[in-house]
């Protein structure tokens, strides 16, 4: 009678302990947000690292803040908003589209365009250029003469 | 003494140098046999004068000579042998000289290998290698010598930044730096046929095998530090569009498009002029990532504005060698001939557009890297450009390529036609279809993003297979075929590993009691708790946890939170179950109260395919340089055409 006994208080000490581990977070909804607000601001004292990776003191009181507007209930761009308005563009890895950034966000379109524009116009020009010219008597002579070198 | 050894060494090979990269090329145009002899000697020489002065700095690392300032700066005692022999590459200084020590390898590698080529040809190559290498060494021994004396030298040494204590340093940076510079030689074969005036078949033959060597270590290069930051920055995270990642990335998309448009130049003699404008541009670009991560340029213009001898210096090396290729270039172009003629619906065409995107991608991530500097110094304020950027903009240049990769080998040289290449592709197109609209059902919920990304990496997969089963019909394929196949085989798989991490990844962040459990991707971890362990020059709290899954155990992991005897930094040790379609990954954070801790659990379902995939590119790489066909001698030709002319005669 004894084994199972302890066997059962092992049991049960296990289901104790093997409880699911609490989340970090109070909130797992507000902390989705957070994430995804954070991956696309820029810590600002660390060399090229998201404010939700960054484990800085400054990162880390950025996020509480941020945690706080949510649960005002700001919206994402507000809260961004916010972060530019006190730290300037640069917190932001995505640039807002205004004047500043038209050529950034145009650029890779237009050097598309630009691509296949050159493309079509070099493979017209081309075209015009190569004409199949028959071989000349000296050419054909040669050719001839390599075929015989590797016949032989 | 040593160190001065070393120094002394290195002027000599500069000034050696100066005789490779002079005395051969003017041999070469004026044809003085003589001159065009000292080429494979100095190169010799040269690289065994480079090679004397890394090892005399590599033993002043390893016997801790704390009167070298370089060495103190970046080692010190307590370093275990591995990290302070890896050290020599950890600053600025030392990589420098491991550049132009892979520099001159590289040379020393040309003049072994090419016995078969011309002895002008060779000459010519070595030359301008000569000349690039007097420019990179000049900058070393004028602004930036490994060697420079600290005295009174210090008891004691600085530490190396814990970061860069990993077996992932040992390998990244040397790999880096081969692909880098072995973009010189694609440029010095390049400019070599250009002074020679004979940009034909033969040379792209020369150059084809140097520049996919190259472009191997290139992309072995740039995967071993994209898993490094994967498993040492404790995120997760596998790349970052950092301007330093960039910096190898933009040589990798050109060098990519070099190789594709190399095999038109041999094949069918088309499009000369392009493929030495790209090889000029992959070495430029080679030079500009080293001038962006070596000038401090990226971390602030300001800063770089502080010390700017160095960035000054590269800047001018990159001038020159931009300006005055392109002059040369500008001269000889108009008479290069355009090759042979081929239709609009043709395999020229098609990767012709290949080397149109991939260039184009090129722009967009330099646009992208180099804009907040740009109007930082037009003092239009500060900005940052991130991965949304980057993501937005190059993922939609880099679908069609995606598209047409499977279609470009199975269409024909000259005249292809659209209604056979659809015949042979139709099931490939059923098969993607059939992928896209099933298989993100099976990994979870379905979202167009992954379903898009399955569908072609599976078009292009299925389209390997046809064209594999056909191939056979007709006889054994080359090693170079089967490279082409394998290495797209790789693109498919990387774009499955990044579809589905970042469409299926789970995460938790939990606060954990020893005896309590976290579940993440069916995967449950058990939190067993933590003990302090001594390493070599660290402390660790070392956590275990117990992974099981569906209730059966499959090991421990033990993540580790290290902190360094010489760093106030505590380093995050992740701890990683790799599998081939799924890792689990959990990181200590910090502690809390009592025992516990907080923890963070990763699932990354198939992330193991994004490096995979650079794995299969890089061995299919291999295959096709180590082709048979350019190892068989040119002699034979020779000879024929002497024996044609003979005849024409």
């Amino acid at each position: 009678m004894k084994k199972p006994l302890a066997l059962a208080a092992l049991l049960c000490c296990l289901n104790v302990a093997a409880q699911e581990a609490k989340p970090l977070a109070e909130d797992p909804v507000v902390e989705q947000r957070l994430v995804n607000i954070a991956t696309e601001l820029r810590c600002l004292v660390c060399q090229n690292e998201s404010l939700a990776g960054s484990q800085a003191d400054l990162a880390k009181d950025l996020r509480r803040e941020v945690r706080d507007l949510i649960k005002e209930g700001k919206t994402d761009t507000e809260v961004k908003d916010f972060l530019v308005s006190r730290y300037g563009d640069f917190v932001l890895y995505r640039p807002q589209v205004k004047p500043q950034t038209y050529l950034l966000w145009a650029g890779p379109f237009i050097l598309l365009l630009v691509g296949i524009g050159a493309l079509v116009a070099y493979l017209r020009k081309r075209e015009r250029q190569v004409a199949d010219t028959p071989l000349s008597e000296e050419e054909r002579q040669r050719a001839e003469a390599l075929l015989k070198e590797n016949q032989s | 003494m040593i160190p001065e050894l070393g120094h002394f060494a290195l002027m000599l090979a500069l000034l050696v140098t100066l005789v490779q990269g002079v005395l051969p090329l003017l041999g070469a145009q004026r044809n003085q046999p003589q001159w065009v002899a000292l080429a494979r000697p100095a190169t010799a020489a040269a690289f065994l004068l480079v090679l004397f002065s890394f090892l005399v700095l590599t033993w002043s690392f390893y016997s801790n000579d704390f009167s070298v300032e370089y060495v103190a700066q970046h080692s010190n005692t307590q370093l275990p042998t591995l990290y302070r022999i890896s050290a020599v590459w950890g600053g600025h200084e030392g990589s420098l000289l491991l550049w132009v020590l892979m520099l001159t390898g590289w040379a020393q590698a040309v003049a072994l290998f090419s016995r078969r080529l011309p002895e002008a040809m060779v000459a010519r190559v070595l030359g301008v290698l000569g000349l690039v290498t007097f420019g990179l060494l000049a900058f070393v021994l004028l602004t930036s010598s490994p060697f420079e004396r600290l005295l009174p030298a210090v008891e004691e040494g600085r530490s190396l930044n814990p970061l860069l204590q990993d077996p992932g340093l040992v390998f990244h940076p040397p790999l880096l730096y081969m692909g880098y510079v072995g973009m010189s030689v694609a440029f010095a074969f390049a400019i070599a046929a250009l002074l020679a005036g004979q940009l034909d078949a033969a040379w792209a033959r020369w150059s084809r095998p140097w520049t996919t060597v190259a472009w191997v270590f290139l992309t072995l290069g740039i995967a071993l530090g994209s898993w490094w930051a994967y498993y040492e920055l404790g995120w997760g995270g596998w790349w970052f569009w950092d301007p330093v990642e960039n910096a190898s990335f933009m040589p990798w998309l050109v060098a990519t498009a070099l190789i594709h448009s190399l095999a038109v130049t041999e094949k069918r003699g088309s499009f000369k002029n392009w493929t030495v404008l790209l090889a000029i541009a992959a070495f430029s670009l080679s030079l500009l990532g080293t001038f962006l991560v070596r000038s401090g340029v990226l971390t602030s213009v300001h800063a770089f504005a502080t010390d700017p001898r160095r960035g000054i210096f590269i800047l001018i090396l990159l001038a020159i060698v931009v300006g005055s290729s392109l002059l040369l270039f500008a001269a000889r172009a108009p008479k290069v001939s355009l090759g042979g003629r081929f239709a609009l619906l043709s395999r020229e065409t098609l990767l012709l557009v290949n080397n149109v995107l991939l260039v184009v991608a090129c722009g967009a991530v330099l646009l992208g890297t180099l804009y907040p500097l740009l109007i930082d110094a037009l003092g239009m304020g500060k900005l940052s450009v991130g991965p949304p950027y980057f993501n937005a903009v190059f993922v939609p240049i880099m679908l069609p390529l995606l598209v047409l990769v499977a279609a470009g080998p199975i269409a024909r040289w000259k005249h292809a036609e659209i209604g056979p290449i659809l015949r042979r592709l139709w099931p490939a197109a059923l098969a993607a279809v059939l992928a896209g609209a099933g298989l993100p059902l099976l990994a979870g919920e379905w979202h167009a993003y992954v379903a898009l990304a399955l569908a072609l990496a599976v078009w292009i997969a299925a389209a390997i297979v046809l064209q594999t089963v056909e191939r056979f019909k007709t006889g054994k394929p080359t090693a170079s075929w089967w490279g082409m196949q394998i290495a797209h085989c790789g693109l498919a798989a990387f774009v499955v590993g990044v579809a589905m991490v970042s469409t299926y990844e789970e995460e938790r962040d939990v606060r954990m009691s020893p005896g309590e459990t976290v579940t993440v991707g069916g995967h449950t971890f058990k939190f067993l708790g933590v003990h302090d362990v001594r390493g070599p020059n660290y402390v660790a709290a070392r956590g275990s946890f117990e992974l099981t899954k569906d209730g059966k155990p499959l090991r421990t992991l033990y993540p580790e939170k290290r902190n360094y005897d010489t760093s106030a930094m505590p380093m995050t040790e992740a701890a990683i179950d790799a599998g081939l379609t799924r890792d689990v990954y959990v990181s200590l954070g910090e502690p809390l109260e009592g025992e516990a801790w907080a923890v963070r659990v990763y699932f990354k379902p198939f992330v193991d395919w994004i490096w995979g995939g650079c794995l299969l590119m890089s061995l299919g790489g291999l295959l096709a340089a180590a082709d048979r066909r350019y190892r068989i001698r040119v002699k034979q030709s020779a000879a024929a055409t002497a024996a044609a002319a003979g005849a024409t005669a």
